[in-house]
């Protein structure tokens, strides 16, 4: 056992010894940090020093340590996780910790108890899945061998050998680490794989870090901010050479050169680096860490959202990543899963095709001579039945009369539905049966059986009881041959109490119609028929068949199986193999129709998405009328489309072909292949990757289908762009047969050509690629398990949650994150560029304007909650207009609010400020004297001038920008206001200032100052003429360069009428995508599907 | 046995949630905070409240300006109390190793500071090994020529016009900021085994006869020891104060001003001059603030005109309230 460690897991990364070294190792490695520990040294050096120390060591210890408070939480979080979870108790025979667990212990389980380790199951009371029956584990001489500890979930391999017998080991004897134990009173297993080895903690391995666009754009701006640096440094290193030639050489006599400074060169050079460390601060030391708590804050809102909470499963959405919160705001296409995300992944049993008979259409009646048509929607009676399920129900009577007038082939259909799965019953209460079945697809099928009088009513692992039509009936089981994504099938082998050997079979139709037998040729074509039907219905299709076996046969089969199940090398090969011998010649029974029904308000989401111009493609694993159906269903393709393209393809050309509009009645404008359009001769001119295609914008609407056999051809080199640029210029994608890998490539190639962001949203474990590879993962908390939702940014329980967080949170936090850079980017701009104007007065000697303590205080006590106020409480509209209007939206798509020419924009405005900053109060100041004569232009009281100037500006210009005032914004900006003043007094008090006469110089210049006229007049007009033009800009965009928001806050803020836009929840079906039905009375072509409108309306009324 | 996958608690690092059961409701709090529902005020920048602003900000700035214009322009007549400055330019008393070089400490009268310059002021910290008193370029370079004024009477003869030395400075400056070596004994046995900075004719010590004018909290000093802003600057020389309220301070006449040139300007092309001024409410004259209100004033008003025009035009063909509720 040494070599396997023990079961103590950590997730932890620091201790209270390595904290302190290790965190600030980490957070010097980023840039922004280390950046200021080389000004700092910058600052050390006397010779170029322009500012005291503590200028940039005080905010650089401010923010290292809100980091290392935050980094330490978390840790201490994480201990605190490992410690509970390490010390959970389990019985190892005597009772353990979990930490203390051992590779080849045997430990008992009980119910709802978390699974320890990944533990290999021995015996349970449930009697199903016994591999051993022994009662005492006390000593166990087996010996396991199995394969080394891995990630994949849905694997394991591996012999057990006990008494000279070996056993074959698979994934179904594995019980996972954080399982719980359900319905089961005890187990005992014996543990595989402990602590880190364990599946689960191999697979919450290191997942890729997402970065939004604001944060690439922010380092391109930083990037630009460090050049403009740069030459504004080399430009007033070169005024300052000039300065010193002219005039500062002369000077010598009241200021002489340090004993250094040989030449002007070099004084210029040094001032260089002088006029470097004083700028510093057009790159904002706190812009990272506001940024992050900007982002923390916002995510809080998303969990703490009741709207977003969902009563039935207790669970409130969870932004389970903190910095893609603006990303939210700027989504232009959604990737979505079907199953489990659009639809509800309830399954109903809703018809069925039995020996090429059709069931379950539901009876109309029709009074013609009144015009009214009359839905008889009678429920079935299933009283004669006592262990049916009465949350069951089904329309058509001639089923049950078919089922009692005891049809033969009826007959066999269900009892191949109660026979052929791997449902779980349960029967706590006498006659109460609880399935627990893998998919629900299953339980809706065999509690289909159940209730027209096939019920499957218990199971051990050798025999299934059914209680057929009253008579209690024992199968023996004889070999399961289970479901898996390749086979798309699952076979049961029974022998009956007449002992006969009978094989059923059920699976998809396009796998099991090759395998049947020919003599069901022409039932096969009746049946297929059928199926068609029941696609085009939206329902999910099963093929049910049955084999009648030979005992010789089947014994020679048995071996061959045992044979394949004990090799350890590729083994589900092998098995597959041996089962494709025995699933041939299959006779036909009939088929299956689920309905799979949607989530609430899929529709009306999907219609505001679309109106908030976002793109919603469906990825789904099903088959394209399924896909499709669910698809007009939900909106996302509509009647009025002009045409809806088909890509199903089975090689390069005619997909392509298919690509390239072959035989199309409308034509989609722009065409690709015109030589003048202008994304054509783009390409033509052979951009290198990355390039980016623009936004093309199609003269109709279109919708597009591709499989995932032609999408396998059309992802190969140039169809690539011919795939994409028609899938973006269509209103709808539907791509179905995906596997997981290709959702994850189509996503990958909307990502790679467009600049746009994308979501991807889905639930189930198939989703995970596409979660993880998009912009921004969504995942569903569902039913189909946690693998999704793990491995996303967000997570809620319905998809209609996804408007909320897109066009409420997401612009928002949009909003907040464009108004926090522009403001935060002009606050510095304007505080550090009047140092530059100064230069031109102070002979270009890096002298500061401000008192230093002013230059520490600045960012990170006067000006950062108000900026952080505004950031976290603003909205431009409310949620009711957010979702009411969601042509709002689109600014961020565009990115409109934030830009390189917003951030331009930014900077000029900056200029313009510091310029009024400074030279007003030098206006102010020169030559001027206080009422008593004496100094007011002295450089400290000009200081003064120009910093409160500078605060009174910047809390004029966030009040402006705030449209939402709180009573938080309200103390946050005007307290900060405040706080500087009473700051001030104490920066300059005698006290202070008389202990540390060398670092406080600006004793009495408060008191002296603040009492001016002068001081308070200047500042009023530094203050009108910094707002002036920004007010006169804000009033006139509106009505030159209209955004769709200005038209909301035209019409008012308070509406007089207000409509709910979600009016009263309407069942998923009343959107129909047929024409009306009264041209379909009168056509009278296909009955079946005029019918099934007139079941839509009607359970509209109804 | 139905595996449910609960593994939020293992990674996720969040309570472990009773499995089944009742679990304790999550919803969230249902407060204003939490829901982003804080009452709150939502100004919007409309015609209503723009346009107004712009000219109200014209009606206020264009009075406040004349008055102040006025203020500043009448200070002509030499009444009420008549201040003499002296003026400096070219002069960078606002070069960043200009000033830093002073030891504050040393200016407060500490004792250590005063034996041991802090080493800001050099080059002028030491002399001959010697710490200067006071250190550094700033008192190094003090101004020290002598102004003074006379009246030319009527037969010619020169009446000289009484000077006030003190009340020039700040009074903090001159009172906290500024201390002179802790001590009773004379100020010369509080300044020993310190020197005299280059520059300088006499030590610190004898800049004045009066004690309470001595050493560093002579006014003079103070008031050149409070470095100017900007290269071009005055500083505040002397009082002449108004005798009565009869007679003018300065009356009209012939006056005589005597300058002792000690204060070398030109190798740096510097220029002094000598100001005499009175003073209003407003201080020294200073046309600046008046017309800066004047002329902003008066363009906001215009702007607000403009405004008023194309909000006129541009508002009935561009915002028609388009979407419909």
């Amino acid at each position: 056992c040494l070599l396997f460690g023990d079961n103590s897991v950590k997730t932890s990364k620091y201790n209270a010894l390595n904290f302190l070294p290790m965190n600030l190792f980490e957070q010097f490695q980023r840039l922004a940090n280390a950046y200021f520990l080389f000004l700092l040294f910058l600052q050390l050096i006397p010779q170029i020093s322009s500012l005291a120390w503590y200028t940039t060591v005080v905010p650089l210890m401010v923010v290292l340590s809100i980091t290392a408070v935050k980094d330490a939480i978390d840790d201490m979080k994480r201990h605190k996780n490992d410690n509970q979870v390490n010390n959970r108790s389990v019985l190892v025979i005597v009772t353990e910790k979990w930490m203390n667990v051992q590779v080849g212990d045997i430990i008992k389980l009980e119910n709802n108890q978390i699974v320890t380790a990944d533990i290999l199951l021995l015996s349970s009371s449930d009697p199903l899945r016994q591999l051993q029956s022994q009662d005492s584990y006390s000593f166990f001489p087996g010996e396991v061998r199995c394969e080394s500890p891995n990630n994949k979930l849905d694997k394991f391999t591996g012999i057990l050998m006990y008494k000279g017998k070996n056993y074959l080991l698979n994934h179904d004897r594995l019980i996972l680490r954080g399982c719980v134990i359900r319905n089961t009173d005890w187990c005992y297993g014996l543990v595989i794989f402990t602590g880190p080895d364990t599946k689960v903690m191999q697979n919450s391995g290191k997942s890729t870090f997402k970065r939004t666009h604001i944060d690439h754009l922010m380092n391109v701006l930083v990037l630009w901010i460090f050049l403009f640096l740069g030459s504004m440094c080399f430009l007033l290193a070169v005024g300052h050479y000039i300065w010193e030639n002219n005039k500062g050489y002369y000077f010598q006599d009241y200021l002489p050169w340090e004993d250094y400074v040989t030449s002007s060169v070099f004084s210029a050079t040094l001032i260089f680096w002088s006029y470097f460390i004083i700028l510093n601060t057009m790159v904002p030391i706190s812009l990272y860490v506001s940024v992050e708590i900007i982002r923390l804050g916002n995510s809080f809102y998303i969990n703490w959202d009741q709207k977003m909470f969902y009563e039935p499963k207790n669970t409130p959405a969870q932004a389970r990543t903190t910095t893609l919160n603006e990303e939210l705001g700027q989504v232009k296409y959604v990737f979505s899963d079907k199953t489990g995300t659009l639809t509800q992944n309830i399954m109903i049993f809703n018809k069925c095709s039995i020996n090429g008979m059709v069931y379950g259409m539901h009876v109309f009646l029709f009074s013609l001579s009144l015009g009214e048509i009359l839905l008889c929607r009678e429920k079935v009676d299933f009283s004669y039945n006592k262990l049916a399920d009465p949350k069951f129900s089904f329309y058509d009577k001639t089923l049950v009369e078919a089922v009692k007038k005891g049809n033969h082939w009826v007959h066999l259909f269900f009892l191949s539905l109660s026979l052929c799965h791997t449902v779980i019953s349960e029967e706590k209460v006498e006659g109460e049966l609880v399935y627990q079945a893998q998919s629900p697809d299953e339980g809706a099928l065999v509690t289909a059986a159940r209730n027209f009088g096939f019920v499957f009513r218990s199971r051990t692992s050798e025999t299934i009881m059914v209680v057929e039509m009253g008579k209690m009936r024992i199968y023996q089981l004889l070999a399961i041959l289970d479901f898996n994504n390749v086979r798309k099938r699952m076979s049961v082998i029974v022998r009956t109490p007449e002992n006969r050997i009978l094989l059923f079979c059920k699976g998809a139709d396009t796998i099991l119609c090759k395998l049947l037998h020919p003599s069901c040729g022409s039932l096969k074509d009746i049946t297929m028929d059928h199926l068609d039907d029941f696609a085009s219905d939206g329902l999910r299709t099963l093929m049910v068949a049955y084999r009648e076996l030979d005992s010789a046969f089947f014994q020679d089969w048995s071996k061959k199986h045992s044979e394949a199940c004990l090799s350890l090398e590729n083994r589900e090969n092998k098995i597959s193999i041996v089962y494709e011998e025995i699933e041939r010649d299959l006779m036909l029974l009939g088929a299956t129709a689920i309905e799979d029904k949607l989530q609430d308000g899929v529709p009306e989401t999907i219609l505001t998405l679309n109106k908030a111009k976002i793109k919603i493609w469906v990825l789904t694993g099903d088959k394209q009328e399924t896909a499709v159906n669910i698809a007009y269903a939900c909106n996302i393709f509509e009647d009025e489309m002009d045409e809806i393209f088909i890509v199903e393809g089975n090689n390069d050309e005619t997909v392509g072909g298919e690509l390239r509009y072959e035989g199309r009645t409308a034509t989609m404008k722009p065409d690709s292949l015109l030589e003048s359009d202008p994304v054509n001769s783009y390409l033509a001119t052979k951009p290198q990757p990355p390039f980016k295609i623009p936004e093309e914008v199609p003269n109709g609407s279109y919708g597009l289908i591709i499989n995932g056999y032609s999408l396998a051809h059309a992802l190969e080199g140039n169809l690539e762009l011919e795939l994409l640029r028609t899938a973006c210029m269509c209103k709808g994608v539907i791509c179905c047969r995906m596997t997981p890998l290709q959702k994850a490539q189509v996503v990958e190639l909307v990502k790679k050509y467009k600049k746009a962001v994308t979501l991807a949203i889905g639930d189930g474990a198939n989703d995970v690629s596409m979660i993880k590879v998009a912009h921004i993962g969504v995942g569903i908390s569902g039913q189909e398990g946690m693998q999704a939702m793990l491995n996303s940014d967000y997570a809620f329980s319905q998809f209609r949650y996804l408007q909320r967080l897109l066009l409420v949170h997401g612009r928002w936090s949009y909003n907040r994150m464009c108004k926090f850079l522009s403001y935060f980017f002009y606050k510095n701009f304007a505080f550090t560029l009047v140092h530059v104007w100064y230069a031109f007065y102070s002979g270009f000697s890096a002298q500061t304007v401000y008192d230093t303590w002013f230059i520490t205080f600045y960012n990170l006590v006067y000006t950062s909650l108000p900026v952080l106020g505004l950031s976290l409480f603003d909205q431009d509209v409310n949620e009711t207009w957010s979702l009411r209007f969601p042509e709002l939206y689109e600014p961020g798509q565009h990115n409109l609010y934030f830009n390189k020419k917003e951030f331009v924009k930014c900077l000029l405005h900056g200029i313009y400020s510091s310029f009024v900053l400074f030279f007003i109060p030098m206006g102010t100041v020169y030559n001027s004297v206080r009422k008593d004569g004496k100094e007011i232009s002295d450089y400290q009281s000009f200081s003064l001038i120009v910093q409160t100037s500078l605060l009174c500006v910047v809390t004029m210009q966030i009040a402006l920008e705030t449209t939402y005032w709180t009573m938080i914004s309200h103390v946050f900006t005007w307290g900060s206001l405040g706080f500087y003043f009473c700051i001030l007094f104490f920066l300059y008090s005698d006290g202070l200032c008389l202990f540390f006469p060398d670092t406080f110089q600006f004793l009495g210049v408060a008191r002296n100052t603040l009492n001016l006229p002068q001081m308070w007049l200047s500042v009023v007009l530094s203050m009108i003429l910094c707002m002036l033009p920004v007010v006169g800009y804000q009033f006139l965009k509106p009505l030159f360069w209209p955004v769709s928001v200005d038209q909301v806050s035209a019409t008012g803020i308070y509406p007089n009428r207000i409509h709910d836009p979600l009016t009263s929840r309407r069942s998923a079906y009343a959107f129909s995508h047929k024409q009306g039905f009264g041209a379909l009375i009168t056509s009278g072509k296909t009955m079946k599907k005029k019918l099934y409108v007139f079941e839509k309306l009607f359970l509209i009324s109804l | 046995m139905a595996m449910n996958y609960n593994a939020k608690d293992e990674v996720d690092g969040g309570p472990p949630c009773p499995p089944g059961g009742t679990a304790k409701t999550r919803r969230p709090d249902n407060t204003a905070f939490k829901q982003q529902r804080l009452p709150a005020w939502q100004p919007i920048l409309t015609a209503g409240t723009v346009l107004p602003t712009f000219f109200i900000i014209g009606l206020i700035f264009i009075p406040i300006g004349i008055g102040i214009f006025v203020t500043s322009n009448n200070i002509r007549e030499i009444e009420g109390n008549v201040f003499m400055y002296y003026g400096l330019s070219n002069f960078y008393q606002n070069h960043r190793r200009y000033v830093k070089s002073r030891d504050d400490g040393q200016l407060n009268g500490d004792p250590t500071a005063l034996l041991n310059p802090s080493k800001e002021c050099e080059p002028y910290g030491r002399n001959e090994d010697k710490p200067i008193a006071p250190c550094g370029a700033i008192a190094n370079s003090m101004f020290n020529d002598t102004l003074e004024l006379f009246q030319v009477g009527n037969a010619s003869d020169l009446m000289p016009v009484p000077l006030k030395k003190k009340g020039i400075a700040w009074w903090t400056d001159k009172n906290v900021k500024f201390r002179n070596p802790p001590g009773t004994d004379p100020l010369e046995e509080r300044f020993k085994g310190t020197t005299k900075p280059v520059n300088w004719v006499k030590p610190v010590y004898m800049l004045d006869s009066d004690e309470d004018n001595n050493g560093f909290i002579n006014e003079d000093f103070i008031v050149w020891m409070r470095t100017a802003a900007l290269p071009t600057f005055r500083k505040l020389y002397r009082l002449i104060e108004r005798k009565n309220d009869l007679h003018p301070t300065l009356p009209a006449g012939r006056y005589y001003l005597n300058i002792t040139y000690n204060y070398p300007v030109h190798s740096f092309d510097g220029r002094k001059r000598m100001i005499l001024s009175t003073i209003s409410w407003m201080g020294g004259k200073n046309p600046f603030l008046g017309i800066a209100y004047i002329t902003i004033g008066s363009i906001s008003f215009l702007l607000g005109v403009v405004l008023l025009v194309i909000n006129h035009k541009y508002r009935n063909s561009s915002n028609t309230a388009d979407i419909t509720i």
